[in-house]
């Protein structure tokens, strides 16, 4: 006989940016321990649509934990409670029968709400655009293996650069700082010859666009590592902060 | 209409690009400066284009369904990319990939745009590599390869298990990296919902802003379609929730031919169906297939005993597991293209010897290898998606042998393009899996990366010049031609009326009502009698959801529901057309098995002396029949043969 939940569900409901949010009640019966989050939500939806009322709007996508596209803070945590997964990847064997569970939208001064649980993280982008690459047009590259890189650099700017950008770090941030997701990719390309080459102006010019933007300062509180889904290091926070200084000492 | 030139250009195949590339027509800097291009889509093929066309100095404007170009679903891609570099020294040529990914293609794809591919390849490579893309390496420093189905040689480049992921981060940095310079606007949170023709040119899209509900006119001198594949149809698939066909029908509808629309292609190794509320199925990565051994019971009891829950996988002896792709496919083993390993799945589990308890799974075994090379390997090797597959499953594969079980994946067939990438309209140009192209009736494991890259980057940027420097006099318009008018009426009088059927269900139950459809008559098997009968049971779905959707809401402001339904009519469509192709097609070939034609050993049979074309289906207006037209395959380069694996 298969496992199955009823549940209570306080849910965060807000029209638009700057409407008033609140929390709305919903219950949900029979749910299948081997069901997704978000599939649970999708049957609160249909149950919604049904009912003839307005279904609740959250942001999802490839469902298997690498677009970065879903972002629910789920009983006070992001991505809810499991360790190293992104909420598409939460299963409801994780929750108890008779259950509350407080599902809110990430907050944060940098991800303003745009509708319900969905939020604008336009602002992640905008930081990339100011740095976030090796300045190479297409065409006119040497060959692939022309420049060995050590396996253990490569390796470090993989796991760098494994990030993807949903901003659970920002939402688990007391200061809402962006730190964790601008280091991953200022040390992704620090690490590799081909990014070395503009690290120092890329630092720089990263920074300042997440100054610019409204993120908050790192007080190292770490919370950001133990909420990122891919496992994001803090070390790369460290990196940032060399390259950052160097930087402003050549200036 | 029947006015289907390939263009391919003249001479040896080895020489063919070369020569076009020679010859084409270019648009000269301060010319490209006055020349708009619309992109729509952010996906390898959509970014990397987008990107490219940026930095050579045209305008581009670029549209995103999803909140940043990061997000496509060409980030899902795990296994890696293919390319002809030989590194490993094992035999491998531009001439071998061409050859591998023709017969991989069951012989259904164009000669001269595969060998053109498989020239480019190598450039992603090196392209990817100055753009930072952190590939896996061996110790000396140099990048490693493993290999992939359908090839003898290791010719696959990778990103520990993500590197679909890393490749689109290559080619969204280097399109922000233009956004900021100001050559690329970006529309994120953008649909395409409707193509914009003039003096039968496209020359725009109507765009709906999915945040304020409102529709947009927006010009360009040519339109690039990069907007993905259409397996959604199925509603279950491994594609993202948003992934859909509409832009491709959209374009349909304006007069681009839709070409082979039956071939798609069943991915041998998903996470099993578990329960009707499942939302979409979880791919675990073909390179797997390295190193895991795929197998059922020998015996049916066992197998039986094993869905009741008596018996463990790791009770039943080695003699008492059939390896079957070993035992059928000697030389190529459990590396065998996608289409014969799904099928071979469907035919233990038909037979009462599947596994789970469905009994519609078959194991993949990783214990022989964690005893040749240790566990450390195997995690290094595949740890990212052992921990996703435990976490879905909640059953520890180091221990346990995975349990899968196919599902639909990618779409080989798409919107008709000729050597240029341009459809049978003008102007309007289809790249990556939105196109028909590469693929012939069966796509190789890794060849979507390089096919989506090799548009964007290599191929787009010279072909679109070509069309391009004959409108270097064609001036901007503003949008307020009549045609632009007419074009978003045309979308808006279609959102107010799907707003105002106010029906009873909603649009993810009927469209589960079509992916059961689709699964049942036009999936793995098909058959002439199941196909008819899809056809009614789609065109009564099509009424059903015509009369009878409830969308909550309005038009104003974000409405998901509305959305989906906007998708959903054009899946509706997309399916019918499916299965109106799978029935002319009295063939089995790549993933497109008709029952009716198979070998006396289960094989598909091709037909090659009728089939041997492309389907390619012209819109005719609404409920009537579309017209079918052929183009002619024409194979000068390799011999046809039946393929075989063994």
């Amino acid at each position: 006989m298969e496992k199955t939940l009823n549940l209570t569900l306080k849910v965060w409901k807000q029209n638009g940016p700057r409407e008033k949010g609140r929390f709305e009640t919903y219950k949900v019966s029979n749910i299948s321990v081997d069901s997704s989050f978000l599939e649970m939500m999708d049957i609160l939806n249909e149950q919604l649509i049904n009912e003839g009322k307005e279904p609740v709007a959250f942001d999802h996508d490839c469902r298997e934990g690498i677009c970065g596209m879903c972002s629910l803070y789920i009983n006070g945590r992001p991505h809810g409670p499991d360790d190293d997964i992104t909420t598409c990847q939460l299963h409801m064997r994780k929750f108890k029968d008779g259950e509350t569970i407080i599902i809110e939208p990430w907050r944060s001064a940098g991800f303003p709400v745009i509708k319900d649980l969905i939020v604008d993280r336009t602002a992640f982008d905008k930081i990339i655009a100011a740095g976030g690459y090796v300045s190479v047009n297409t065409g006119g590259v040497p060959d692939a293996n022309a420049l060995p890189i050590p396996k253990p650099d490569a390796d470090e700017a993989m796991d760098a650069a494994s990030c993807i950008g949903c901003g659970a770090c920002v939402a688990a941030c007391k200061n809402g700082s962006a730190m964790l997701f601008v280091s991953a990719k200022v040390s992704q390309l620090a690490l590799l010859p081909q990014g070395r080459v503009e690290a120092a102006r890329r630092a720089k010019n990263m920074v300042a666009r997440m100054d610019e933007l409204g993120f908050g300062n790192c007080t190292n509180t770490g919370a950001c590592e133990v909420e990122c889904p891919k496992g994001i290091s803090l070390s790369n926070i460290s990196r940032l902060n060399r390259e950052f200084l160097t930087a402003k000492i050549k200036d | 209409m029947a006015k289907l030139d390939a263009k391919i250009p003249q001479g040896p195949i080895a020489q063919k690009w070369t020569n076009y590339k020679a010859h084409q027509k270019l648009v000269n800097p301060s010319n490209k400066r006055k020349l708009d291009i619309i992109v729509v889509g952010t996906g390898l093929a959509g970014a990397s284009a987008a990107a490219s066309f940026g930095e050579m100095g045209f305008n581009v404007k670029v549209f995103t369904i999803q909140d940043s170009p990061r997000r496509a679903h060409s980030i899902a891609a795990q296994g890696g990319i293919n390319a002809a570099k030989n590194y490993p020294n094992d035999g491998d040529s531009v001439y071998r990939l061409f050859y591998d990914t023709v017969k991989g293609g069951d012989y259904r794809a164009r000669e001269a745009n595969v060998y053109r591919l498989a020239e480019v390849s190598n450039s992603i490579i090196d392209q990817c590599v100055a753009q930072g893309v952190p590939f896996a390496r061996e110790y000396g420093g140099l990048l490693d390869n493993r290999s992939f189905g359908g090839a003898q040689v290791s010719r696959t480049f990778y990103a520990k298990g993500q590197t679909g992921q890393q490749l689109l981060l290559g080619a969204y940095q280097a399109l922000m990296r233009q956004v900021e310079l100001k050559t690329v606007k970006l529309y994120t949170r953008n649909e395409m919902v409707n193509i914009v023709m003039v003096d039968g040119k496209a020359r725009g899209i109507i765009s709906r802003d999915l945040v304020t509900g409102k529709t947009q006119r927006h010009f360009g001198h040519a339109v690039v379609l990069a907007t993905g594949g259409y397996g959604n149809t199925f509603f279950l698939s491994t594609n993202a929730m948003g992934s859909n066909g509409s832009a491709a029908l959209q374009a349909y509808k304006k007069g681009a031919m839709f070409a082979n629309p039956c071939f798609a292609q069943i991915h041998p190794t998903c996470i099993p169906v578990h329960g009707e509320f499942q939302s979409k199925l979880t791919l675990m990565s073909e390179s797997l297939r390295n190193d895991g051994r795929i197998w059922v019971p020998k015996k049916k009891e066992d197998a039986e005993a094993i869905r009741a829950g008596k018996l463990k996988p790791t009770q039943i002896a080695e003699e008492d597991r059939d390896y079957y792709l070993e035992r059928r496919y000697p030389a190529f083993g459990n590396l065998v293209p996608r289409d014969v390993a799904s099928r071979a799945a469907k035919e233990r589990c038909d037979a009462g010897y599947g596994v789970g308890n469905t009994g519609l799974a078959v194991y993949l075994d990783f214990k022989e290898s964690i005893e040749r090379l240790g566990e450390d390997t195997i995690r290094a090797r595949y740890g990212n998606l052992f921990q996703m597959y435990e976490k879905i499953v909640d059953d520890n594969p180091y221990d346990t042998p995975m349990m899968i079980y196919p599902a639909i994946h990618y779409t080989m067939g798409g919107i008709w393009v000729d050597y240029e990438l341009q459809t049978s309209v003008p102007g309007l140009f289809c790249a990556g899996e939105a196109n028909f192209s590469d693929h012939g009736a069966n796509r190789l494991g890794a060849s979507a990366l390089m096919q989506g890259l090799a548009d964007g980057y290599f191929v787009l940027p010279y072909t679109i010049q070509n069309y391009l420097a004959d409108d270097i006099r064609t001036p901007r318009m503003s949008g307020d031609e009549k045609e632009f008018v007419e074009a978003e009426k045309e979308s808006q009088d279609r959102l107010n009326k799907l707003l105002s059927i106010k029906g009873q269900r909603s649009v993810d139950s009927i469209h589960k009502e079509l992916g059961l459809i689709m699964w049942d008559f036009v999936g793995m098997a098909r058959n002439k009698e199941g196909l008819q009968n899809a056809i009614e049971k789609i065109r009564a779905v099509k009424k059903e959801f015509w009369s009878n959707v409830r969308i909550p809401g309005s038009n104003d402001g974000m409405n998901i529901e509305l959305e989906k339904a906007n998708r959903l009519a054009d899946f509706i469509e997309i399916g019918e057309l499916m299965a109106l192709d799978a029935l002319n097609r009295e063939e089995s070939c790549g993933g497109h098995f008709r029952e009716e034609h198979q070998t006396e050993e289960g094989e598909a049979l091709r037909h090659d002396d009728q089939y041997a074309y492309v389907s390619c289906w012209e819109y005719k207006g609404e409920d009537q029949e579309p017209e079918m037209h052929k183009e002619e395959l024409k194979y000068e380069e390799i011999q046809l043969v039946q393929r075989n694996y063994k």
